[in-house]
């Protein structure tokens, strides 16, 4: 019974408010309200100072001024310590010559990464999954990826998603499969016959009348 | 980074948000914009210096208190 009772976990799903938190990190105590009027990545690492994760941390600080530059503030978590994740990201440093700008929050209670679904028992019972969360400014949660533990993940496709979010937003459009900033997006399809018609005049490329791209 | 330290004493970058508020009452945003820092830090510095009775907070405005003004 109690087993049982403790697969049910509320997980937060796409179009929800993200959930508020109170955490320590490495630059002090924050919000998620602090965040507001910003779009922000909030990822979870399984622990400190082991190696996947430490690619991962380099490549984070690698592509956060890109993030910045699209007003996307970087908000790592772990069930590690202040004080552990302060030496990991000093050895970051001293060894491989790469700062760590963003903060890390420290989950040791697991307070934030329950709220957020992060610990996942069938990988580990005590170790937070390779989550990212990607929240908008009205702090809207907009994509979920998960990865499990040994497999690092992708800046290449978390700069995409937000490229193509802010894209989506911006424009009221989507966007393709391997969509990338410059390429041709997706009209939204016709909800009337009328403008079914119409769609095919407008000068969008279209395959057929639900099927349509314009270039932004 | 927090705004004070363990010793109940700002830091750099509260220093850095008091002088900020030195004008008067100004808004995170503003304070944002004056120390080029970004405003997520700021808002939670912000916090910090009011619990150490160093700034005040009224609505969205902030301001130095008579301890906080000392300190400048």
């Amino acid at each position: 019974m109690e087993e049982q009772m403790e697969q049910v976990v509320s997980m937060p799903r796409l179009g929800e408010k993200a959930p508020d938190f109170e955490a320590p990190t490495t630059h002090g105590v924050l919000k998620l309200s602090d965040f507001k009027g910003s779009w922000l990545i909030i990822f979870s690492h399984p622990a400190d100072f082991t190696p996947v994760c430490t690619t991962e941390f380099m490549a984070f600080a690698k592509i956060h001024p890109d993030l910045q530059k699209r007003g996307c503030e970087l908000l790592g978590l772990s069930v590690d310590s202040v004080t552990s994740h302060i030496a990991w990201v000093r050895n970051i440093e001293e060894k491989t010559g790469v700062k760590i700008s963003f903060p890390v929050i420290a989950d040791l209670n697991k307070e934030v990464s329950m709220k957020f679904g992060m610990v996942h028992p069938g990988q580990s019972k005590t170790e937070t999954v390779r989550t990212v969360f990607v929240i908008d400014p009205n702090q809207v949660i907009r994509l979920i990826l998960y990865y499990p533990l040994t497999t690092g993940r992708n800046m290449d496709e978390i700069m995409r998603v937000v490229d193509a979010l802010q894209m989506t937003d911006a424009n009221k459009v989507a966007t393709p499969a391997n969509w990338r900033p410059g390429e041709m997006v997706i009209v939204p399809p016709p909800s009337t016959q009328e403008m079914a018609e119409d769609r095919l005049k407008q000068g969008y490329e279209c395959v057929d009348w639900y099927f349509c791209k314009k270039n932004v | 980074m927090p705004c004070v330290g363990p010793d109940g004493k700002p830091t750099e970058s509260g220093i850095a948000m008091l002088r900020a508020l030195k004008a008067g009452k100004t808004s995170a945003e503003d304070v944002a914009a004056v120390t080029g820092r970004p405003l997520y830090r700021v808002r939670s510095g912000l916090r910090d210096l009011v619990g150490a009775g160093l700034a005040s907070e009224s609505g969205e405005a902030y301001a130095l208190t008579k301890e906080g003004a000392a300190i400048l």
